[in-house]
């Protein structure tokens, strides 16, 4: 009887095995995969669910099969491992900054050598210059924007009343950000501050919003080759003995490092009447803020100024049938209309002017003005940070500054040490 | 065929399994690392070349991050494996005597060790929260200043340091426990009849017989000390300019961040080489000290 079962579930198992080995070549379809970065379920997903599905029933052949991944960190650490393991996925999304450390690792394929049509060459030519820049080596263009967001100054307008001020207009300047500041700063009778003016995030990557102070003091982190950096620069040292100062001179931010995490919850609770963050948060300060808020561009010193930031779409070596689907997916997902869609949706910027012409995106920020921000301020925005061995860079200057931040070190003397060993670290590269 | 030829295979047939398994999982990747820490990481467009102990000279000479790791890792270990075992002892000995809600006291303190780290982690991260977080909030209600725990290099280590021994020392509770009813009741009766103090009892009779038990649990909180770095992921990422950075978080770093692996690879012979040093002191020194029953 045993036997009988046994030999039974053996010869199921072998027709299993048969027809599994058998589908790929019964199906002429196209199978794609995408690896796409999202921390938790929820609605991002459906969105990608939905778009790869309704490429997926138009398109003749091709089916898009979206695969999550986690954070930006999580999903660039499975796709390097899968492509040295053999097995890369034919699309991701990753940070615009890794675009070095891809090409390094000669993932990627060349965007600008794929898109030979007229036709493709054109879509080339719609983005934003501002965001074409993080993902473009050797005169070639890497990565298509899709996902990217920029800084914006979030500010509590009832908290301006509160303190006298105009409730309608933000710090235009270093130093009204100061003086605001001021008179934004609240204190107990103990004199602890229950209200800080500003709250500039510090953990993890204080680098990002750190660059728009640099931008803001015309002066530019790195060159074009991402094998050098410029951080011990008299006018970088400037702007981070600014942020410095804020906490520790006027008083008007928390001391130490401040968590990107908390932050909105921070401006909701009414511990800080302005903060820097991402558009990204847009969405959510919208839903949250038991106040009337308003979103301005970061304010200007020398010059407006901002880094983008966020990820691109990256394709990866397979064999031309299958980069020529991808590109087309791509160039699908990014239309006007869908770029409109997925901006509304999610409070990424869209990533061309032709999206914000569209009827829907205009409707969306005659509704909510806040919205088209970011998109004004790109005309002030560069490059995001990003080098050779990008990360390892971009550690070397965060921990930099974080010993400035918590006054480990004076700024001038922990940039002199991140500039050095910055240096060193891309000198293979020179 | 041979007899004795056929038992030796028979035997070798039946340990093959398991040395599969080890030598796939556990010897070759050892093997292997060694091996990569002399080479530099291939690079899709360059590829690896002989280096011979330029990463181990590297560590000493020129990586700072390196050596702090290091340092910081050393007073973790110094500070966290005393301390966890003092209060699981201190524990174990309150809750195996007779009192109400035993039971109760019991599953609270090993609460913690059931906890996943991460999740474990992110309770903490509230607790430490400036302004809103528990901790602020009871030091404001005594009009004290607010502290930025886990944002400033002064406080970063011992604040992660704080959640280590609260999370580790419920699970070596556990084994004292059992080993504390192990001990015959004969002995403190014995005690007792001469008139020797609670104090005495413990001192004399009661951590004697305990030391096979504390030799387990710090070979085992050291090799803990050295491997979970889930809460620094979760709680700090390392910061402040690497101030709560240990060890296996830096080749964590540098392996899938930087992707610099073979320099994770000598980071990680170090790793090993430390680890198996302290367990074999602790194993040859120690156990000439401990008495077996």
């Amino acid at each position: 009887m045993s036997r009988q079962i046994d030999r039974k579930s053996l010869l199921a198992a072998t027709a299993l095995v048969t027809l599994v080995a058998a589908a790929p070549a019964a199906r002429a379809e196209l199978e794609l995969t995408l690896n796409f970065p999202v921390a938790v379920g929820g609605p991002i997903t459906a969105i990608i669910d939905e778009y790869a599905k309704t490429y997926s029933e138009q398109t003749e052949g091709v089916t898009i099969l979206p695969v999550y991944t986690g954070s930006y960190q999580d999903t660039i650490t499975r796709t390097v491992t899968a492509f040295k393991g053999g097995n890369p996925p034919d699309m991701a999304v990753l940070l615009a900054v890794d675009t070095f450390t891809l090409y390094d690792e000669d993932m990627i394929v060349a965007i600008s050598d794929l898109a030979k049509s007229d036709e493709e060459k054109a879509w080339l030519e719609s983005f934003y210059p501002a965001f074409l820049e993080n993902g473009s080596i050797d005169g070639q263009l890497w990565g298509v924007p899709f996902q990217r967001s920029t800084p914006v100054l979030y500010w509590n307008k009832e908290a301006f009343a509160a303190a006298g001020l105009d409730p309608e207009v933000p710090p235009a300047t270093w130093e009204e950000q100061v003086e605001f500041g001021k008179q934004l700063t609240l204190k107990d009778s103990a004199g602890n501050v229950t209200q800080y003016g500003v709250q500039i995030p510090t953990s993890g990557f204080p680098y990002w919003l750190f660059q728009g102070l640099t931008t803001q003091n015309d002066v530019i982190l790195m060159n074009q080759d991402g094998n050098e950096v410029n951080f011990d620069d008299p006018k970088v040292v400037e702007a981070l003995e600014y942020l410095v100062a804020l906490s520790k001179e006027y008083g008007v931010m928390a001391p130490d490092i401040i968590e990107w995490g908390t932050t909105p919850q921070d401006f909701f609770q009414g511990r800080t009447a302005m903060m820097w963050t991402t558009t990204g948060n847009l969405t959510n300060v919208r839903n949250n803020a038991p106040f009337d808020f308003g979103v301005a561009m970061l304010p200007a010193h020398v010059r407006r100024g901002a880094p983008t930031g966020g990820g691109n779409l990256f394709i990866l070596h397979s064999d031309p049938e299958r980069e020529q689907a991808a590109l087309d997916f791509i160039r699908w997902l990014t239309t006007p209309e869908n770029q409109a869609d997925w901006s509304i949706k999610t409070g990424y910027v869209a990533t061309s002017p032709a999206a914000w012409e569209t009827p829907k995106m205009q409707d969306y920020v005659n509704d909510f003005p806040p919205a088209a921000v970011a998109r004004d301020q790109l005309e002030f925005a560069v490059a995001e940070l990003s080098t050779h061995e990008n990360q390892r860079v971009t550690k070397v200057f965060n921990d930099g500054l974080q010993a400035a931040i918590t006054g480990a070190a004076a700024p001038a003397a922990a940039l002199a040490t991140a500039q050095e060993e910055a240096m060193r670290i891309l000198a293979p590269y020179r | 065929m041979d007899r004795r030829l056929l038992t030796t295979i028979h035997a070798w047939l039946l340990v093959l399994p398991a040395m599969v398994l080890l030598v796939a999982f556990t010897h070759y990747p050892t093997v292997a690392t060694f091996w990569a820490s002399f080479f530099s990481t291939a690079r899709g467009r360059r590829p690896a070349s002989f280096l011979g102990l330029d990463h181990y000279r590297r560590m000493l000479t020129d990586d700072p991050v390196f050596l702090q790791v290091v340092w910081n890792n050393f007073l973790y270990a110094l500070v966290t494996i005393p301390l966890s075992i003092g209060i699981a002892l201190a524990m174990a000995l309150w809750v195996n005597e007779r009192l109400a809600g035993r039971g109760f006291l019991r599953m609270a303190y090993f609460t913690p060790t059931v906890l996943p780290m991460v999740a474990a982690a992110n309770i903490w991260l509230f607790f430490y929260t400036p302004g809103f977080g528990l901790l602020n909030q009871i030091i404001a209600l005594f009009g004290g200043p607010e502290i930025n725990f886990l944002g400033s290099p002064e406080t970063a280590l011992w604040s992660v340091m704080a959640v280590s021994v609260w999370k580790e020392a419920g699970f070596f509770m556990i084994f004292y426990l059992a080993a504390l009813q192990s001990i015959p009741p004969s002995l403190k009766e014995a005690a007792k009849l001469e008139g020797a103090s609670d104090v005495h009892y413990v001192r004399r009779v009661v951590l004697p017989l305990l030391m096979p038990t504390t030799l387990f649990v710090l070979v085992n909180a050291v090799i803990g000390a050295f491997r979970v770095v889930d809460h620094i992921v979760a709680m700090t990422g390392g910061g402040p300019s690497n101030a709560s950075s240990l060890l296996l978080f830096y080749i964590y770093e540098t392996g899938f961040k930087f992707w610099d692996t073979s320099y994770a690879a000598a980071l990680t012979v170090v790793l090993l080489a430390v680890l198996i040093t302290v367990s074999v002191l602790q194993v040859t020194v120690l156990d000439k000290r401990i008495h077996y029953r």
